[in-house]
């Protein structure tokens, strides 16, 4: 058993919420460490501290790990490394687009996020940037809502965090 | 004996709970439909923010669970301050609400990033990115019921922030932790968070048009346990399935 086995095995767990993006191409792993007596710990954090699709993921992620025959697991969830929408992979920003979502733009941890990023965000659908923000809260914590001018299509954007 | 530090993160864990709560009395219920799911978003957020600080206080301080903490406890140990269970009212007052509660709170996260309470800074960081979003929320719709609304839509602002500033003041209640707090570096301070929650209330204010009222006597009483008559309500309400089986598993 290797750390790439169960980082592996994680990649076929999804976002309860986003059937195409698994928690790894979320970014939300943020440690895999196999112990010499073959003891799997995964550390993960959420996206945000309220989402409430978290203790689904830790528990879906445990049974993964578990599913390799690894008999002692543990997942634990914590803040040490805050997650932003940077911790997206490219794969990860790919199969959002395939659900139907915008992507987040990628920013600058070290300024202050503006949110005038969330005004053009491009449209999901036609590609377009002539689109408008109609609220930065959507059906879930991570989304925004706007609309295609270009399309004239809803649509909804991970925001960037 | 409780320390100061457990004391602001019990002030904070409360706040954020029945804020919370008072925000959700909002969904299906919001003046449109993003206003919805708005108030929705930002009541869940809050919700996530409180079971963070009560399992702050479990794991280091030897609190009970945070369902037990949130839902296991009488009005008189809950140490929110006013401001936070009034009623919602009309849409005007619960924005404004809004407007001055995320404006302190995202200085206080700020604020606490740097703490020497390592789970606290660790949370605060966290914390501090979404709730750029509340902010955002709150501060474009004062400005457009303000100076950008109608004559109507500005005389209720005014009103509702009128009404709201001495339950506001009462945020930063109290202030005699402040200095055991700021020396032991956990927390500059509510007299520092306030100061700066003045100068971004103005700010906007002014953009808003809006005249920032003079103070009166801060509504406080909160932070010992004294309450307005609408909280123990609320409590009743909120915590009425958990107490049928406080050990059912979820």
């Amino acid at each position: 058993m290797t750390r790439t086995d169960v980082l592996e095995a994680l990649t076929h767990v999804m976002d309860p919420e986003i059937p195409t993006l698994s928690l790894v191409d979320m970014g939300v792993i943020t440690g895999v460490t196999v112990a010499e007596d073959g003891s799997v710990r995964v550390t993960m954090t959420p996206t945000f501290v309220g989402c409430p699709a978290i203790d689904v993921m830790r528990s879906e992620a445990e049974a993964a790990v578990r599913a390799l025959g690894v008999e002692k697991v543990t997942v634990e969830v914590n803040f040490d490394e805050p997650w932003t929408t940077n911790r997206l992979t490219e794969h990860g920003r790919q199969m959002l687009l395939k659900h139907g979502l915008a992507p987040p733009e990628p920013f600058d941890t070290t300024v202050e996020l503006h949110l005038d990023v969330l005004n053009n965000t491009a449209c999901p659908y036609c590609g377009s940037r002539n689109t408008t923000m109609k609220s930065p809260f959507g059906p879930t914590l991570c989304r925004s809502l706007h609309y295609c001018n270009a399309c004239q299509q809803a649509f909804e954007g991970f925001k960037p965090v | 004996m409780s320390t100061a530090t457990q004391r602001l993160i019990l002030r904070m864990a409360d706040d954020e709970l029945i804020l919370a709560h008072r925000h959700s009395e909002w969904t299906g219920m919001g003046p449109l439909l993003e206003e919805d799911i708005a108030f929705s978003s930002i009541a869940q957020d809050k919700l996530g923010h409180a079971q963070a600080l009560y399992q702050i206080l479990h794991d280091q301080f030897e609190a009970p669970v945070p369902d037990a903490q949130a839902f296991g406890r009488n009005e008189a140990t809950f140490t929110c301050c006013q401001f936070v269970e009034l009623p919602n009212g009309e849409y005007d007052f619960s924005l404004v609400r809004h407007f001055l509660f995320d404006t302190a709170e995202y200085l206080r996260y700020g604020m606490l990033a740097k703490s020497t309470v390592e789970p606290l800074a660790k949370l605060a960081r966290k914390v501090h990115g979404e709730l750029k979003y509340h902010l955002y929320h709150a501060q474009t719709w004062i400005i457009q019921l303000s100076s950008q609304g109608t004559e109507e839509s500005k005389a209720r602002m005014q009103t509702a922030l009128n009404e709201a500033w001495p339950y506001a003041l009462g945020m930063f209640d109290p202030k005699d932790d402040d200095a055991a707090l700021s020396a032991d570096g956990v927390f500059p301070g509510e007299q520092a968070l306030e100061d700066a929650w003045r100068a971004s209330v103005a700010d906007i204010c002014a953009k808003a048009t809006l005249v920032v009222p003079t103070d009166t006597a801060a509504m406080l009483g909160g932070r010992k346990g004294f309450h307005t008559e609408y909280l123990q309500p609320m409590l009743d309400e909120m915590t009425e399935v958990y107490r049928i089986d406080p050990s059912a598993e979820w």
